[in-house]
């Protein structure tokens, strides 16, 4: 990472006889027209050399800049029902179906409305409540309910949720309960989907996604990379994200978790994770695109920074689900560094 | 072998829940395991190696163990 960094010092004039054709294919279509590459340009950008990237960094946070602005929307994430799920997704520790270490956990309303205030208190303007299930039952609705109840009271924030997939029934329940943004990822393309999940298809995962949106409800659909899938399954999901035009694309990188399939995958390396990061801002010039899971142990403290100023427009401040990240504070203080403001809060309820 | 059987006094990796070192309470987990738990919470009892019940949350966890009681960080 810090190869990529430092090489953004040099004079242009020597960066511009390096340039990638697909460079500059990109900044006429994507930069000046905001239109995202095709599913084939991605696969050029996926694999542009190490000699090219800084420029495809730079030409990417040239287009979060034109089309999202300079803030960088901050949010937390907390679990209200941990593990004992009963999907087979093979990234996940979560998964009752593998001999994972993590047990099954509900996290009661006044725990969950804590961890509102202290999201809150970082700056973040979004609150992104969790369950592992396939689907929400009647308890965990309620209780839902409830929740959104006491943190509206009480914290002012804005509320998403993210309980696998939804009935018609459930979808409009939540948008008239005044949940802001709901997350369904379609974690990887439609060609590998059925190497990683056998339980449900990728059609059902798109069948929510597109209820939400009907509904009226900010659509936050997400990406997890470094599975194993191809250069070409990398650009082809991002091509179907961004058919699917979602406000937010959470982008998570593999952390590989013991007890599930995925627990022997090799950690990605930073420099494609950085090429995703392009990609997929180039694929989605207008998109959120927030950096989530794994960015820790693939990208490392420089990473983070060369992501935020590669097309990274969206942060998860403090722990995830059931792993750590890097403390609050550290990235609030990155962005301040990067003089990126925080973006403020547009309660939409 | 079941945490049960092994001598009063070991110690079992917070991270992988094996036995780290019989009767010395120094190490609490292995090498590599000691990493990880800098990135993650630990999942096993360091005093019984059963798997704890973890909650975490964006600016902290607790971790149950069903004999030894709650760790909160």
């Amino acid at each position: 990472m810090t190869a990529v960094s430092a090489t953004r010092d040099e004079p242009v004039s020597v960066r511009e006889k390096s340039v990638a054709p697909i460079l500059e294919i990109a900044r006429e279509q994507v930069l000046d027209r905001g239109v995202g590459l095709t599913e084939q340009q991605l696969v050029e950008i996926l694999r542009i050399s190490d000699d090219d990237l800084v420029e495809a960094l730079e030409l990417a946070h040239q287009v979060r800049l034109k089309y999202c602005g300079d803030d960088v929307e901050v949010e937390g994430i907390v679990s209200i029902k941990t593990g004992g799920c009963p999907e087979d997704c093979h990234f996940c520790s979560q998964s009752g179906v593998f001999d994972s270490p993590v047990r099954s956990v509900w996290l009661d309303i006044p725990a969950l409305v804590q961890a509102a205030k202290e999201t809150a208190a970082t700056g973040a303007t979004e609150f992104c409540i969790v369950a592992a299930v396939r689907g929400p039952d009647i308890k965990l609705m309620n209780q839902i309910k409830f929740a959104i109840d006491r943190i509206n009271k009480e914290v002012d924030i804005n509320i998403a949720c993210s309980l696998g997939m939804l009935t018609q029934r459930q979808v409009d329940q939540l948008a008239e309960w005044g949940v802001h943004r709901y997350n369904h990822n379609l974690e990887t393309a439609r060609s590998f989907f059925s190497e990683v999940v056998t339980t449900h298809s990728y059609e059902e995962r798109l069948e929510t996604c597109e209820m939400v949106r009907a509904a009226g409800m900010e659509l936050c659909c997400g990406a997890l990379i470094g599975m194993g899938e191809s250069i070409e399954q990398r650009a082809e999901l991002a091509a179907q994200l961004a058919a699917l035009e979602p406000h937010e694309v959470p982008l998570n990188f593999l952390n590989p978790r013991p007890g599930t399939p995925l627990a022997d995958q090799q950690i990605m390396d930073g420099k494609d994770a950085l090429r995703a990061i392009v990609a997929f801002r180039l694929a989605m010039p207008h998109t959120v695109l927030r950096y989530a899971g794994g960015r820790e142990l693939t990208l490392g403290d420089l990473g983070t920074r060369d992501g935020l100023l590669g097309g990274i427009n969206a942060i998860i401040v403090g722990n995830y689900l059931t792993t750590l990240g890097r403390p609050a504070d550290a990235d609030v203080k990155l962005l301040v560094d990067l003089n990126m403001p925080i973006k403020e809060l547009q309660k939409t309820l | 072998m079941t945490p049960t059987e092994l001598p009063a006094g070991t110690v079992y990796c917070g991270h992988c829940g094996r036995p780290v070192v019989s009767g010395d309470d120094s190490n609490t987990s292995h090498p590599g395991c000691e990493q990880r738990l800098l990135m993650e919470p630990p999942r096993y009892c360091v005093d019984c190696g059963r798997r704890l019940k973890v909650q975490v949350t964006p600016t902290g966890w607790t971790a149950e163990c069903s004999r030894h009681g709650q760790t909160i960080s």
